[in-house]
């Protein structure tokens, strides 16, 4: 019992490693610019693509595929900023939520076009199959993430931070007008921002493709558990997505196992809701 | 004046009439609408469906003398209508059952078709179905496998494939026959999602074993679920002798990711089609999914058959080999189709009364049935199947009942 129970508990927190892995990107965006990234699902869903095509043409796992994937979602990032945020910036609400929401279908339908509606998989064993370790069995796929996800969150808080980089991101998010008038160009932060977002996406795209299955839908399933940590964790802050999307995990894993599956959600999303209730700013939001 | 404008209508007017019934006579199209998932996370169903339909109309509407006697197939078009042809107008359910239900009411109302096909979903051919009844259109569903579809007390609504009633029956001789080669059968697992189709399967199976004295263990989850691994340890910590999995693709191949991380095998595997017929299931997770049990109707048959001949122009139209989900799909839509060309109209109370009176035998069918027959409440009273096994991890063989069987069933539960 204890054993399993452990089990479940380590299961809960990888898990959760991962959810903070692509709730990274979305927090950023959101914090820095208060746009909602409705594409956010779909960018994963695009590193798991890229993922796939590198395995498929050159045999090369996620050491090659992981950088790929994050600089092309970074590229695809800057991309989406001038051609899309900048102008419904400057919208109504509705037209933010719809423009992104338009993305999202965009790319989901694109890939759908072009790899068609069969679900995909990277072979069992392409990070080194299971570590079994004290009666407990890890996916070193599944470890590789929560790794790269601690990582990253350490990276990008450190980013925002202690650099110079961090610091004028802020103060574009703070006040853009102000920023502007102390010699920091919005617009290239702000760029710089959906980059970082969207490479930091694609990176848990890719490193979630080698023990998820990878069809053009799958955003939708993930978005969801995105959104969640990211309100949960507070608007905008990289470290409370992970601690967020540990709990979450951990949460699930736990009520799942204990109570039965159909209901982890309705536990997840009461302690959630019951939880912004009493702080709506999130664990470690701004008030 | 006005003379000449009255003259000049009536003569327009009969000008069109002319037309439009000389149009009629030659070009006759009977429209049939078919509502499947081509979005969403059943998409891969869905297409593959589609692809299926298209073969049929190809078989339909075009001569293929090399099928033989198989029923539609020796001239081109339906004979009963004067050699018209057969439209299927296609409609995305995107996996909603509200969306399916709007494609419906277009269907009938805008396109006008004759009769719907699908939904594939048992939850949205439940919605569709009722719109169809609503407006006295034949609903055939040649897929969807909840019970309580056929309990309605609907008039219009028809049923190709076996239900969970006769799949129970097929799982407890099967497992009885296993028990009886020394495999222990008394505690079966039944893993389901909450939709209607994982609910009222595991539902009927569930009454079905505990009448043959056997423990359940009823491990339900949401469908289209992130994780499974909660699952998993609950079914390596309880040991049942059996596995039972009603689940649709995307949950199935997370299931076997899930159990090769944890090396957990279950000594019996045994999937309730779905997920499990999906080719792309085989292609992402087969290797790891050696020797799991399925249950199947279609068989490809010894070459130059009728079987064999579909199953080649379906490969070519799709990609993939042909599996149990889109045979189904195929041999309702020629049991519909069958019916209007019977019917010799496309009045929907007469193609209603042509399905009510189907006696196909099973040599008219591709699928192993044991012919088509539907009773008051429309379901096909002579639905059968066979139990297929993955045993290399990349095709399906028959390995139940001895009579159908191509290869002796193996045990254990191999995985990879």
């Amino acid at each position: 019992m204890s054993f399993v129970l452990v089990q479940v508990i380590v299961g809960g927190l990888l898990l959760g490693a991962v959810y903070a892995l692509f709730s990274s990107g979305l927090t950023l965006v959101w914090g820095m610019m208060n746009i909602v990234n409705f594409a956010h699902g779909d960018f994963v869903m695009l590193g798991m693509y890229v993922a796939y095509v590198v395995y498929t043409l050159l045999g090369a796992g996620p050491l090659i595929g992981a950088p790929l994937a994050t600089l092309f979602l970074a590229t695809l990032g800057v991309i989406v900023y001038f051609a899309l945020i900048r102008d419904i910036m400057k919208g109504p609400m509705l037209a933010q939520i719809l423009g992104t929401f338009g993305l999202a279908l965009l790319l989901r339908y694109s890939v759908f076009w072009w790899f068609g509606a069969n679900f995909l998989s990277l072979p069992q064993n392409i990070v080194g199959g299971t570590i079994a370790a004290f009666g407990l069995r890890i996916e070193a796929a599944r470890l590789l993430a929560g790794a790269v996800a601690l990582l990253v969150t350490l990276a990008l808080h450190l980013l925002l931070t202690r650099t110079a980089l961090g610091s004028k991101m802020l103060a574009v998010a703070e006040d853009a007008t102000a920023a502007q008038l102390m010699g920091i160009r919005p617009d290239t932060m702000q760029a710089i921002a959906w980059a970082i977002a969207a490479g930091a996406t694609g990176l848990a795209g890719a490193l979630i493709a080698t023990f998820f299955y990878i069809v053009p839908t799958v955003g939708e399933t993930l978005a969801i558990v995105a959104f969640v940590t990211v309100s949960l964790g507070g608007f905008g802050s990289v470290p409370g997505a992970l601690v967020a999307g540990l709990l979450i995990g951990v949460i699930e894993s736990l009520s799942g196992y204990l109570i039965g599956a159909v209901y982890k959600d309705i536990v997840v999303y009461a302690l959630f809701v019951s939880f912004l209730w009493f702080r709506p700013q999130g664990l470690m939001g701004k008030s | 004046m006005r003379l000449k404008n009255v003259l000049g209508l009536v003569s327009a007017a009969a000008l069109t009439l002319a037309f439009t019934a000389g149009a009629s006579a030659e070009d006759k199209v009977v429209k049939i609408g078919a509502i499947l998932p081509m979005s969403g996370n059943a998409a891969s169903a869905g297409i593959h469906a589609k692809a299926a339909l298209e073969v049929a109309l190809d078989i339909i509407n075009n001569a293929h003398p090399e099928l033989g006697n198989f029923p539609l197939a020796k001239n081109a078009g339906l004979a009963g209508l004067g050699g018209a042809k057969v439209e299927v107008v296609f409609a995305d359910n995107q996996g909603s059952p509200a969306t399916g239900q709007n494609q419906a009411l277009r269907l009938i109302t805008e396109e006008k078709v004759a009769a719907l096909i699908g939904a594939y979903q048992s939850g949205i051919t439940l919605t569709t179905s009722a719109i169809a009844e609503k407006y006295g259109i034949p609903f055939l569903t040649p897929e969807s496998v909840a019970a309580n579809l056929t309990e309605r007390g609907f008039k219009w609504f028809f049923r190709t494939t076996p239900i969970a009633t006769d799949f129970a029956k097929v799982y407890t001789d099967f497992l009885a026959d296993m028990k009886a080669a020394g495999a222990s059968t008394e505690s079966i697992a039944l893993v389901h999602d909450n939709t209607e189709y994982g609910t009222s399967v595991a539902g009927t199976l569930t009454t079905a074993f505990k009448e043959k004295g056997q423990n359940i263990l009823d491990i339900s989850y949401a469908s289209n679920a992130t994780d499974v691994q909660s699952q998993v340890l609950q079914l390596k910590e309880k040991k049942p002798d059996v596995v039972l999995m009603i689940s649709y693709t995307s949950d199935a191949i997370l299931f076997a990711k899930t159990m090769q991380a944890q090396d957990y095998k279950p000594a019996i595997l045994l999937a309730d089609d779905a997920g499990y017929s999906d080719p792309s299931f085989i292609k992402a997770v087969g290797k790891i999914s050696q020797g799991a049990f399925n249950r199947s109707s279609w068989s490809v048959g010894p070459q130059g058959s009728a079987t064999a001949v579909i199953a080649d122009l379906y490969k070519k139209k799709s990609g993939d080999d042909m599996d149990d989900t889109a045979g189904r799909e195929m041999q309702g839509f020629f049991v519909l189709v069958d019916a209007i060309d019977r019917a010799g109209s496309t009045e929907p109370a007469k193609i209603q009364a042509a399905l009510r009176a189907t006696d196909l035998k099973p040599e008219q069918l591709m699928m192993g049935y044991k012919g088509v027959k539907f009773d008051d409440k429309g379901q096909n009273i002579l639905a059968s199947g066979v139990i297929i096994q993955l045993q290399d991890g990349e095709n399906y063989v028959a390995v139940w009942p001895k009579a159908n069987a191509e290869k002796p069933p193996a045990l254990p539960y191999k995985g990879w």
